[in-house]
């Protein structure tokens, strides 16, 4: 790689070519504050917070986008720099409701960071603001433009999601970001994946908090009030209580969940062991009596949702099962409600997920086995963390517990679902048994783990060769969909997930802000403990769970029965575009 | 000034639509195609309400909102119709010190439209223009390219009587 030589604030550094003064800033340890610039999604150099000297240059430059050449110079802390950001800060502020008190972001607000890093005066600017109003139309998320710094991040975002439904509209002051036509996002195609939400810096956009929702259902004492927690979740909710990434907290999580006040802690790892078994079955069934092919993954509700409107040709292909979430809940609210003598209708079901589409699937058709809602109300990690915070639980300090059984007792192949690849290794464990009809000894499946956009594989199975891709990101997923529309890609299996690296980077995961997002592999920390979880699992296939063995003996019969139909599986519907 | 949207039904004809398309597919593979079809559009239709939007975004391959983000950014586009007549009332610096907010006023209470729209009947379109060159008349309103200059609010009436007969 070719070195460039640059100083700066006179510490000499060797950068690769190429690198821009923001990178090359951080070799010499040096941080530059950044607003608009997150790595890969967006660097357009807009918001001026970036801004440095640069020796020779006729002004402030923005370091996040401006590349170093041999011999620069650069000076990143001059009164100059300093004064120049200060009065960005103070404009942005200008037209900010500037109501930290009650902000979900408050604490991890890029804004509030800077503004209190540079002493910033809020009401140094008064005047007239542009006009917003809040839009809380769709069921996973608040846009309230008042904290909007227009930095353009969450349309970067919606844009490398393929969908783009949010934009800049009008011009100057009138400048706001929003829909076309001026629609609420319930009206657009959007598909909740929320990945503006972890893009944004300030509080602008939120998810939609239920919190209040379920502290109330706890106080209810005729309500009986279950939880179960996503695959993904115990390696990520340790970040909101200041851990490091990739920390697994699963111990203390169930602990958490039991002190807040829920009846029973159940894992959704088991709702994914279960979606195994009827979707190897059903695997198997397409591949045997000449099914539609590929079939293609259903766990994703973003990525449902996203064939529905944009790929409803696709339809034929999905999966019939339900995502882990609504497996569980139907379990829990058919043979669970049923063995231990619960109405259902007395149940309420709570999820913790890593996904904000999760708050939209729980409302979908089709999706209530016993005759009410599966799930009632899908959390995100983030809603969990504020609840634990506001109950007043020291997380740090609980002790590790575990989750209530049978509905909490699961295997690796269960938890490897929080991670992009997971499906299809899970769902090959279990398939190749099946096929090669013993208990093989390999379950670890290399080619389709990993970060990549697009993996795929040929696994030669019980005699035949199963190709398999594994695709997660929609853009990523439309250019693999249009490949297999124009029969240049030939799969058996494809694995899809709406956000990229699936459910350990969704859309309701804590939030990392750009300063961390820009320089440290979140996702693949995230990856490395979820399948450091499934290693030092003592069973790592779904069909050699016990629990799984219980419900279908005394329940669902076997995969795919008529039962496993009526409370498992599910239909899609083609959505308008617009 | 935030633009606004036509409310009025979109009466495109075949023809209109075989012309797009046919600008369409001239710029479909061209990057930044969105503003040369917006413009081409807006001569085809004499708007960009969303049903042609739509067909473009379509067309394209570009998303609705990257379409229409475009058409509210410049002030040329206009998302309502022209009607019949548009009345454009000058809001250059001497008419507006000599009165012609309230023209504009009186217009938008007897017109019963807001500045950039246009009537359900398609007669009358709303304008407020930048200064047109003819102070010396101020305050000065055009009709097509009739000029009304001197004017006072209760002059608006009878305006408006002679076009509709």
């Amino acid at each position: 790689m070719d070195m460039v030589n640059i100083k700066i604030n006179g510490i000499e550094v060797s950068v690769p070519q190429g690198s821009t003064i923001l990178e090359a800033a951080r070799y010499a340890g040096i941080e530059i504050p950044t607003l608009c610039y997150l790595k890969k999604i967006n660097a357009i150099g807009a918001c001026r917070i970036c801004v440095v000297e640069v020796k020779g240059a006729r002004s402030l430059v923005a370091a996040c986008v401006y590349p170093v050449n041999e011999g620069m110079e650069v000076f990143t802390n001059t009164p100059a720099v300093r004064s120049s950001r200060k009065m960005t800060l103070e404009l942005i502020l200008s037209n900010h409701d500037k109501k930290c008190l009650s902000c979900v972001r408050s604490g991890s607000c890029e804004l509030q960071k800077l503004c209190n890093d540079y002493g910033v005066d809020e009401t140094k600017f008064e005047g007239a603001v542009t006009p917003s109003e809040i839009d809380d139309s769709a069921a996973h998320l608040v846009r309230n433009n008042k904290k909007c710094i227009l930095c353009r991040r969450c349309v970067a975002a919606c844009r490398e999601q393929y969908v783009s439904v949010i934009g800049a509209n009008a011009r100057g002051f009138d400048t706001n970001i929003g829909c076309s036509f001026e629609k609420k996002l319930a009206e657009v195609p959007c598909i909740s994946c929320g990945q503006c939400i972890v893009a944004c810096p300030t509080g602008a956009l939120t998810e939609k908090d239920q919190i209040d929702e379920v502290f109330a259902a706890i106080a209810d004492p005729k309500k009986y009030v279950v939880v179960h927690t996503a695959p993904s979740i115990r390696v990520t909710l340790g970040e909101s209580f200041g851990m490091p990434i990739g920390t697994n907290v699963e111990g203390k999580m169930v602990a958490a969940l039991r002190r807040l006040g829920f009846d029973k802690v159940f894992d959704t790892d088991f709702g994914a062991d279960l979606t195994i078994m009827e979707e190897a079955n059903e695997f198997l069934d397409r591949v045997k009596n000449g099914g539609t092919l590929p079939m293609i993954t259903s766990c994703s509700p973003g990525w449902v949702k996203f064939a529905e409107i944009y790929y409803p040709e696709f339809i034929p292909n999905l999966s019939t099962c339900k995502s882990p979430q609504q497996m569980e809940g139907a379990t829990i609210k058919t043979w669970y409600a049923q063995k231990n003598g619960i109405d259902p209708k007395d149940i309420v079901c709570v999820s913790i997920m890593p996904c904000t589409a999760k708050k939209f699937e729980v409302k979908r058709d089709d999706q209530s086995a016993a005759g009410v809602p599966d799930v009632d109300i899908a959390l995100t990690t983030r809603e969990l963390a504020r609840m634990i915070e506001r109950a007043g639980i020291n997380f740090q300090l609980l002790p590790d517990e575990k989750f209530d059984s049978i509905l909490g007792d699961s295997t690796g192949a269960g938890v490897i679902f929080g991670s992009s690849g997971g499906v299809m290794e899970a769902a090959l464990r279990t398939a190749a048994d099946v096929l090669e009809g013993k208990d093989l000894e390999n379950v670890d499946y290399h080619e389709v783990r990993g970060m990549d956009d697009v993996k795929e594989a040929t696994y030669h199975i019980g005699g035949m060769d199963v190709n398999v891709a594994v695709c997660s990101g929609l853009s990523n997923v439309a250019k693999l969909l249009d490949a297999v529309k124009a029969g240049e890609k030939n799969y058996h299996f494809i694995e899809i997930m709406c956000c990229p690296g699936g459910c350990i980077n969704g859309g309701g995961q804590p939030i990392q802000p750009a300063s961390v997002r820009n320089f440290v592999d979140v996702k693949g920390l995230r990856s490395k403990a979820i399948y450091e979880a499934d290693a030092n699992m003592p069973i790592r296939k779904s069909h050699q769970s016990p629990a799984i063995k219980v419900v279908y003996d005394e329940f669902f019969g076997e995969p795919g029965s008529h039962k496993a139909h009526e409370c498992l599986h599910t239909s899609y519907v083609a959505r308008e575009k617009y | 000034m935030q633009k606004r949207i036509s409310t009025l039904p979109f009466n495109g004809t075949a023809e209109q639509k075989s012309r797009l398309d046919a600008v369409i597919a001239e710029h479909k593979s061209q990057r930044g195609a969105v503003m040369p079809v917006l413009q081409a559009a807006q001569e085809i239709y004499g708007y960009l309400p969303i049903e042609v939007q739509e067909m473009i975004a379509e067309g394209l391959g570009v998303s609705l909102e990257e379409v229409y983000g475009v058409s509210t950014f410049y002030s040329q586009f206009a998302l309502s119709p022209k009607g019949k007549y548009n009345i454009s009332v000058c809001l250059g610096t001497a008419c507006y010190v000599k009165g012609s907010g309230d023209l504009l006023d009186k217009l938008v209470e007897e017109l019963k439209i807001q500045p950039e729209e246009c009537t359900s009947d398609g007669m009358f379109s709303l304008t407020a223009c930048r200064c047109i060159g003819a102070c010396g008349l101020a305050p000065v309103l055009t009709v097509n390219d009739d000029v009304y200059g001197r004017l006072v609010p209760k002059d608006i009436p009878g305006i408006i009587a002679k076009y509709r007969q």
